[in-house]
């Protein structure tokens, strides 16, 4: 973990020394991370390893234990979600963000609705949020169509591209992949891409799949039993090498519990 | 679907001068009615109220003058459906936020006895004292959300519990005795209702039913209200990602119910001349959730329309109003309402998983 001082000057967020317990148990370690301006992070991990207890804290749903959070060079406590989300933090869940029973429009506008009083202006909202998606060359059957109606991959780029609205600095992509086949995962990964290209948001994406992150991801940071245990540069690692981190952690822990019993 | 809107529009405009051919017609669009259920439901609904108002105009093998005639179309309109329509407004708004009032049907008894209360024994101008069966209403809706939102209780619970202390307040306050409407209140009172016995020309409930319907039906589909009440119903967890205030749409839902319900107690009583402690009470809220059921709303939250539930209310409107005048006996009638719903859902449930199957 070589944090030169010239990198923190570009760095859009760095994260010290933060640890997070829930009562007795341990979650998170002393975890150092930094993500460079319109850099993509893939953040590595196992189930349980700690992903989703750092994005919690990331986009201000719950507060660490000890440690700071920097934002642009200067140290922020995040106080909710909302409040993150005014900072420039953003998170896109897995399946949680969409409301089914409304539309790809609607929900692309879910409280951020343009208003003539009293009454919603659907056609602006519509004619924008087909010109967003067009932007960011999501493909939906109809901005108009039931959110139910869209396929996995279809959902989380909406998400992705809703998300995308509020000119956010950071955006938190919770596991884009899971639940999706490798065709529908590459809708998320040209978006990734496009987003990248546009250069002004940086990108952390959680994830247990590394394989097909890798090839969108700048750097990659794993994460083991609430540690930081990597941090290199993508072209620097392969998906061999993660995988064989996780492979020497799980044998690690199949001899402790072997131990423990004999 | 336009197509389908034409043709049973159609039939409305056709079948009156057609005479015997209206049985047939009727049962044809029942039919199309029940294959349409796979596609638009509030379109199910209207085309099985036409159905049945085509049949109680028909069955008889000539126009049935009793039926088409003024007194009834009153009895139909304003005393039977405009209850039910009002009411159902509220239960949809709730019902699609994922919740539900059992004590709408008590503040509906209650909100009459505030007014003359408040009116006799307090001396508060007329409009006042119906203001405060109103403001009662309201406040009834905002403890249901209190219950429900701030402290936790499942809203079926919560409202079953202060349906029945509404009811022993209305019991206890009144002696369990009718009293009349007021005599200073009757002026102001015409705004609601007008007394039936007296003019038959009491036009004035169904004009507040179709009003607020038309003023409900904009709320649910082209203002953010009625969109984040979808969202809160539909998906909790997104609607308060996406940073809506959750609890303040359910808050507002109850106590619009709460109003609704008021508002149709005192217009009963100034309809019936007179303040009735068994007015009210279940059977209203009941035939209103009926009615939000069959016009398409389910009970998950999330889906539902007002259209839907102001044809549903008159298909249960009809049912009991047509029995009646065809001379049938009413004992049977909640078969029927118990057979639509189940009816109305059976398709709901099935439609969902069609559309779920076809999705994959």
């Amino acid at each position: 973990m070589s944090t030169t001082a010239s990198d923190n000057a570009t760095d859009v967020l760095r994260v010290e020394h933060l640890s997070k317990s829930y009562g007795a148990v341990t979650a998170l370690t002393d975890i150092n991370l930094r993500l460079g301006k319109g850099e993509v992070l893939g953040l590595i991990g196992d189930n349980g390893a700690g992903k989703s207890t750092l994005l919690k804290i990331l986009c201000g749903f719950q507060p660490p234990t000890s440690g700071s959070i920097f934002l642009e060079g200067r140290e922020v406590q995040l106080k909710s979600v909302n409040h993150a989300r005014s900072l420039g933090i953003d998170a896109v869940y897995q399946d949680l963000a969409m409301v089914n029973q409304l539309t790809v429009c609607e929900n692309m506008f879910l409280n951020r609705e343009k208003i003539r009083w009293p009454l919603l202006s659907t056609r602006t909202m519509r004619r924008e949020a087909q010109k967003r998606l067009d932007e960011m060359g999501v493909r939906v059957p109809d901005v108009n169509a039931r959110v139910a109606k869209l396929s996995g991959g279809q959902r989380q780029a909406v998400a992705v591209a809703r998300s995308v609205f509020s000119d956010p600095k950071i955006l938190l992509l919770d596991e884009p992949l899971a639940a999706m086949g490798v065709k529908e995962g590459t809708i998320i990964l040209d978006l990734v891409q496009k987003l990248k290209q546009r250069g002004d948001v940086s990108i952390i994406i959680i994830a247990h799949n590394y394989g097909q992150v890798l090839d969108v991801c700048d750097r990659v940071n794993m994460i083991q039993g609430g540690q930081i245990t990597l941090d290199k540069r993508a072209d620097e690692t392969s998906a061999q090498e993660l995988t064989d981190l996780v492979v020497a952690e799980y044998r690690r822990a199949m001899e402790e519990r072997q131990q423990q019993s004999a | 679907m336009s197509e389908t809107t034409q043709q049973s529009t159609g039939e409305l405009g056709t079948s009156p001068g057609g005479g015997p051919g209206g049985t047939g017609g009727a049962t044809a669009s029942l039919w199309r009615g029940a294959s349409m259920l796979l596609r638009q439901r509030e379109l199910t609904v209207f085309v099985v109220a036409v159905a049945l108002f085509l049949y109680f105009l028909f069955s008889s093998g000539q126009v049935n003058t009793a039926f088409i005639g003024q007194t009834n179309l009153i009895n139909l309109l304003s005393t039977i459906a405009a209850p039910i329509i009002i009411i159902a407004l509220g239960e949809v708004m709730l019902l699609i936020s994922g919740e539900i009032d059992l004590s709408v049907g008590f503040i509906y008894t209650l909100a009459p006895y505030i007014m003359y209360f408040t009116v006799q024994y307090y001396h508060v101008p007329p409009l006042l004292g119906i203001i405060l069966g109103l403001v009662m209403g309201i406040v009834v809706g905002w403890l249901n959300a209190f219950l429900t939102v701030t402290l936790g209780l499942p809203s079926f619970i919560t409202t079953l519990g202060t349906g029945f202390i509404l009811w022993g307040i209305v019991d206890t306050t009144s002696h369990a005795e009718p009293v009349p409407i007021p005599p200073s209140t009757m002026g102001v009172g015409k705004i609601f209702s007008t007394e039936q016995l007296v003019s038959s020309t009491n036009w004035n409930s169904i004009i507040w039913a179709v009003a607020l319907t038309v003023i409900m039906h904009l709320v649910l589909t082209r203002t953010r209200w009625g969109l984040h009440t979808v969202a809160v119903g539909g998906n909790l967890l997104a609607a308060r990602e996406a940073g809506i205030h959750v609890n303040r749409i359910k808050y507002g839902n109850f106590m619009l119910t709460g109003l609704f319900g008021a508002l149709v107690g005192i217009q009963v009583a100034f309809a019936n001349n007179s303040i009735d402690p068994t007015a009210g009470q279940y059977t209203p809220m009941f035939y209103s959730v009926a009615a939000a059921v069959i016009g398409g709303t389910a009970m998950l939250g999330g889906v539902g329309t007002i259209i839907g539930a102001f044809f549903g209310s008159f298909v249960i409107a009809l049912v009991e109003d047509g029995f009646n005048i065809l001379g049938f006996s009413a004992n049977p009638l909640p078969i029927i309402y118990g057979t639509a719903i189940l009816v109305a859902m059976i398709a709901n449930v099935q439609l969902t998983r069609l559309r779920e199957r076809g999705s994959r």
